[in-house]
């Protein structure tokens, strides 16, 4: 790499300086607020509060309703991260084989990436509308008789599919790209070397492939933790009851609809710790057997 | 050559502003298709009627948004003049005094007399202080009523039941005749808090919440309120009761389109059920339990209230004053009823819609009020809790679960009770 020369030893500060406060204004200044006021109880109009230590950790941990949510929120991420990531990759492998009219299938697979996830959400709560919904004929077809917003387990399903499909276009990109990055040369090396095409996919397309799929991993899992709040929202309609939400969606619940915002603090800075855990362990455990060229 | 250009257009576009020299004052709100452009057509004419003060309405979203983000703007000194708080978030806006002025403080301030004796019953206790004092503004103010699907009683040669009893004897028939008999749109409002208001039933310790904040608690396990539940489930699982989920649109659809024989609705929803029902109906009280000693009293008004922020300055609360007086004036709360289907608040205002001829053009029109205005109980007046919206969201998860057949109905309301007593304990603590 090229080493960059500046005049004055000030000025590479000034450059990254626009970085950083933003960093620090939409990062670390709420983070410091959350992880304070998780120790108060407050007025919701901030007129007083109360020091309370631990409890609002203690409440939310020791809720079975929280350990709930917890539960579905990890089977939720599993689930949508291991299937978005799947479905993008057979369908980037297939995609990558195509010689003729390739551009027209890119495309096709691609073009769902740029629905915002409320529209997503919006176009899956009327592919399950428990009156008109298409999917649920389908299902009926099958003599499922699926009710999205009542049953916890359909609302489930129908939750991981929308955001399965909106992720799968994210994947398929990163991966097409990754496998249009492996030279010709290897690939024609094992072909002549193995006529199985699956076994040459697990021995030399994914181990080239890692870094494009560790890289994915977390992003997929960072959107399901979080991103999936707009698909999640417009399909329980604002009205959660019984159906499944996630974590996020809870402290979304409690803090700016029930105006609990020091319970509320609480579980973003637990979140705020899980991801941390999540990310040193991916770093040191996984990442160790991706090799970078 | 285009900047000079741009700047004489920006000074005479401030110019303009100022030119005319009106107080501007905010109004944010929760509401939203038909609902919401009524309001607007009200600030119209508000503004239209006089030129010291402007208004301006903004919607913030749903009921529950509008409070976040006034609670939010009030922390960060941004508020609005008026803002539109729900039934279930009064105890929330209430309990925090100094975040708004009291509504007969500031019309009086302004020098107007203020009579609560103008108002009708039903709408006096349910946003005033333990004292009687108007804390909030009662704006949009609604009951639960019962919508009848006409042709259905027709076809099926059953009259509209006044209780559940009778509900019981007709459903087999109506639903003989191809209707699904009952469909409600929130059990939360309308088989809870509206329950224990129209079978005068306490709801809650220290006065239904309304004495005092501290040691509250929720009386979810009455053995009426189970009653209530388990005869739903088993309406639901014979066929007589549809339950589509928390959303008030997914259970209210099966009525506009004439599958259903009775919809529990609001009063408020019968300005888009004009337009939006395919079959013609009617309206009538909610129904109680016969078997119940001492029902049939009156429900509280649901709907929302409009509270006057405080930390504003004294010519813009003059003009909230001014407002709020605008809107109690008997033009205009007719006008807001038969635009809406919200009741009118003031006597007056009743009065004046029924010399009319209003009532018997439009009887469903006056069912909301009548019913506001039955015998009252100790009971039927409301209640005040702290937390409440999350109470409710509780509830509503405890009851999906019900009709789900996940969990009993006694293990549910068993379920509410507790946690809905943990946060009261939890806003006992914020508030002291």
């Amino acid at each position: 790499m090229k080493r960059v020369q500046f005049s004055s030893p000030y000025l590479p500060y000034l450059f990254i300086a626009p970085q950083m406060a933003i960093i620090f204004v939409f990062f670390y200044w709420p983070s410091v607020q959350a992880i304070q006021s998780s120790f108060y109880l407050e007025d919701p109009f901030g007129f007083g509060s109360t020091f309370v230590g631990l409890s609002n950790y203690a409440d939310a941990l020791g809720s079975v309703q929280y350990q709930a949510i917890a539960r579905f929120t990890v089977v939720f991420t599993v689930l949508v991260t291991f299937l978005s990531l799947g479905i993008g990759m057979l369908l980037a492998v297939k995609a990558d084989a195509v010689l003729k009219g390739s551009s027209t299938y890119k495309t096709l697979l691609i073009w769902v990436y740029a629905i915002a996830p409320p529209v997503a959400g919006l176009m899956g709560m009327m592919f399950f509308d428990q009156h008109i919904g298409p999917l649920v004929k389908l299902a009926g077809f099958f003599g499922w008789d699926m009710k999205v917003g009542l049953n916890y387990n359909d609302t489930a399903i129908a939750m991981i599919i929308v955001s399965v499909w909106k992720q799968i276009p994210y994947n398929f990109i990163f991966i097409l790209s990754g496998l249009q990055s492996i030279p010709v040369s290897v690939r024609e090396a094992a072909a002549i070397d193995c006529r199985s095409g699956v076994r040459r996919f697990w021995t030399m397309t994914l181990p080239l492939l890692a870094p494009t799929a560790f890289f994915l991993l977390i992003i997929n899992m960072t959107y399901s933790l979080f991103d999936t709040f707009g698909v999640i929202d417009v399909m329980v309609k604002d009205k959660a009851a019984n159906n499944p939400i996630t974590l996020v969606y809870k402290v979304y619940m409690d803090g700016f609809r029930g105006n609990d915002l020091g319970g509320s603090s609480a579980q973003s800075v637990i979140l705020m710790i899980v991801v941390f855990v999540l990310t040193i362990f991916q770093f040191r455990f996984i990442e160790r057997r991706v090799h970078y060229n | 050559m285009f900047k000079p250009l741009s700047l004489a257009g920006f000074a005479l576009a401030i110019s303009a502003t100022t030119s005319m020299a009106a107080t501007n004052i905010t109004w944010w709100h929760g509401m939203a298709g038909r609902n919401g452009e009524v309001i607007n057509e009200v600030a119209q004419k508000f503004n239209a009627a006089q030129s010291t003060c402007a208004i301006t309405p903004v919607s913030k979203g749903t009921y529950e948004e509008a409070l976040a983000s006034g609670i939010a703007a009030f922390r960060s000194g941004e508020q609005p003049n008026i803002l539109q708080v729900f039934d279930a978030g009064a105890a929330t806006i209430i309990n925090a005094p100094g975040a708004v002025i009291p509504a007969e403080d500031l019309i009086t301030q302004a020098g107007y007399t203020f009579d609560r004796e103008a108002f009708i019953e039903g709408v006096r206790y349910f946003y005033a202080a333990p004292d009687g004092k108007f804390v909030g503004m009662p704006f949009n103010s609604s009951a639960p009523i019962m919508y009848v699907n006409t042709e259905a009683l027709e076809k099926a040669g059953v009259e509209a039941p006044k209780t559940w009893e009778e509900f019981e004897a007709v459903a087999p028939k109506l639903k003989e005749a191809g209707y699904l008999p009952l469909v409600q749109s929130q059990l939360t409002w309308q088989f809870t808090e509206n329950f224990f208001s129209r079978h005068n039933i306490q709801f809650a310790t220290n006065n239904n919440g309304y004495d005092s904040v501290v040691d509250t608690k929720i009386n979810m396990t009455d053995p009426n309120l189970v009653m209530m539940f388990t005869k739903l489930k088993a309406w639901a699982d014979e066929g007589y009761f549809g339950y589509y989920g928390a959303g008030w649109n997914d259970n209210q659809k099966l009525f506009e389109e004439g599958k259903a024989a009775f919809w529990i609705g609001s009063s408020g929803s019968f300005g888009g059920l004009q337009k939006t029902a395919q079959k013609p109906f009617s309206a009538t009280f909610l129904p109680y339990w016969n078997s119940i000693e001492g029902a049939g009293t009156n429900t509280f008004i649901g709907g929302a209230a409009l509270f006057a922020m405080s930390g504003k300055p004294e010519a813009e609360n003059k003009c909230t004053a001014d407002f709020f007086q605008f809107l109690t004036s008997p033009e205009i709360q007719k006008f807001y009823h038969q635009a809406t289907g919200y009741v009118a608040i003031t006597k007056a205002a009743y009065e004046l819609a029924k010399s009319e001829g209003y009532y018997k053009e439009k009887p469903a029109a006056e069912v909301g009020i009548q019913q506001l205005m039955l015998k009252s109980g100790d009971w039927s007046k409301g209640y005040r809790l702290g937390f409440y919206p999350q109470i409710r969201e509780i509830m509503e998860r405890e009851y999906g679960r019900i009709f789900a057949g996940e969990t009993t109905v006694e293990e549910a309301l068993k379920t509410i009770e507790t946690e809905a007593n943990e946060l009261l304990a939890r806003f006992a603590k914020t508030a002291g």
